[in-house]
C-alpha cells in the first residue's frame, strides 16, 4: 500500500524536438512540480536540443497529417475553419514549415498558452531535474556548455534508477 | 473575521493549462499558513485541475465556483 504522505515522483523521457512535441513534457513536468512532485526529465535523441539556451523548435505538417491548419486572426468563425491544405503543398512548398510554426506560435500566444521557453524556465524555477543523454550528445556533437546551466548529464541507468521508484513514467 | 476571508487574490484570467496551477503554487509559497488565496481563472480546465491540485498538495479547496465564463477558487494554505 502506498504511503499517502510521501513525495510523488514523475519520470519523463523527452525524445522529440519539434514545437508540438516539446510541449507535453514541459507541461506535465511544470504541473507536477506545482503539485510538489519530484520530477526528472531525461532528454534524448531529438529532445536533446530542448536543453539549449535558446529553444528554436519548429513544427512541420509533414508526418502530422491530422494537424489542424487554422488562422490566428479574423472572426471566431474564420478562426475555426480548418484549411484543407494538401500534403503535396505542405510537404513541398519551401517555407511552409516556418509558416506552420508561425501560425502555431501565434495561435498559442493568443489563446494564453505559455511558450516552451517560459514553461522550461518555470520547470527550472521549481527545480525539475533535467538530464541530457550523454550518448546522444556524443552522437550529435553536443557539449554540456551548449546547454542551460541547470542541465545535468546522465545515461540510461541514471534515468532507470529514478524511474524504478517513480509513480508515473512517460516516454514522449 | 470569517474563515473564508480573502488574504491574497490571484488573477489568472486569459491563461491556459498549466499556468493557473503554477501561478497558484507560486502564490501559496509566498503566503502564511492559515491564509486564504482567491484565484480567478477563465480556463474551464481549471475546475477539475484545481480540485486535483488541492488533493495532491493537501491545501484546502474551500470554494470552487463556476461564475459563467470565469471560475473562482478559494484555497487555504494548510502547511
Amino acid at each position: 500500500m502506498k504511503d499517502e504522505n510521501r513525495v510523488r515522483k514523475l519520470a519523463l523521457i523527452s525524445s522529440q524536438g519539434t514545437l508540438d512535441w516539446a510541449y507535453p513534457p514541459f507541461i506535465l513536468a511544470s504541473a507536477a512540480a506545482a503539485m510538489d512532485w519530484e520530477v526528472k526529465i531525461f532528454f534524448t535523441f531529438y529532445g536533446l536540443p530542448l536543453l539549449k539556451e535558446k529553444i528554436d523548435a519548429n513544427v512541420s505538417p509533414a508526418g502530422n497529417p491530422a494537424m489542424p491548419m487554422k488562422m490566428p486572426f479574423g472572426s471566431k468563425g474564420f478562426q475555426s475553419i480548418n484549411w484543407p491544405i494538401p500534403n503535396v503543398i505542405s510537404n513541398n512548398i519551401p517555407g511552409f514549415e516556418s509558416v506552420a510554426t508561425g501560425l502555431m506560435k501565434k495561435t498559442f500566444k493568443k489563446k494564453g498558452v505559455a511558450t516552451v521557453q517560459e514553461l522550461r524556465d518555470m520547470c527550472v524555477e521549481m527545480d525539475v531535474t533535467m538530464i541530457g543523454c550523454q550518448m546522444t550528445m556524443d552522437v550529435f556533437g553536443f557539449d554540456k556548455k551548449d546547454f542551460i546551466e541547470h542541465a545535468e548529464i546522465g545515461g540510461a541507468a541514471t534515468f532507470l534508477e529514478f524511474a524504478a521508484d517513480a509513480d508515473v513514467s512517460l516516454f514522449v | 473575521m470569517s474563515d473564508n476571508s480573502i488574504d491574497v487574490t490571484l488573477d489568472c484570467s486569459g491563461m491556459l493549462c498549466p499556468m493557473p496551477v503554477i501561478k497558484t503554487k507560486r502564490a501559496i509559497k509566498e503566503m502564511e499558513i492559515g491564509q486564504n488565496l482567491e484565484m480567478i481563472s477563465t480556463d474551464p480546465g481549471a475546475m477539475p485541475d484545481m480540485a486535483a491540485w488541492s488533493r495532491q498538495t493537501k491545501h484546502d479547496l474551500l470554494e470552487s465556483e463556476d461564475q459563467g465564463g470565469s471560475y473562482r477558487f478559494l484555497i487555504k494554505k494548510t502547511h
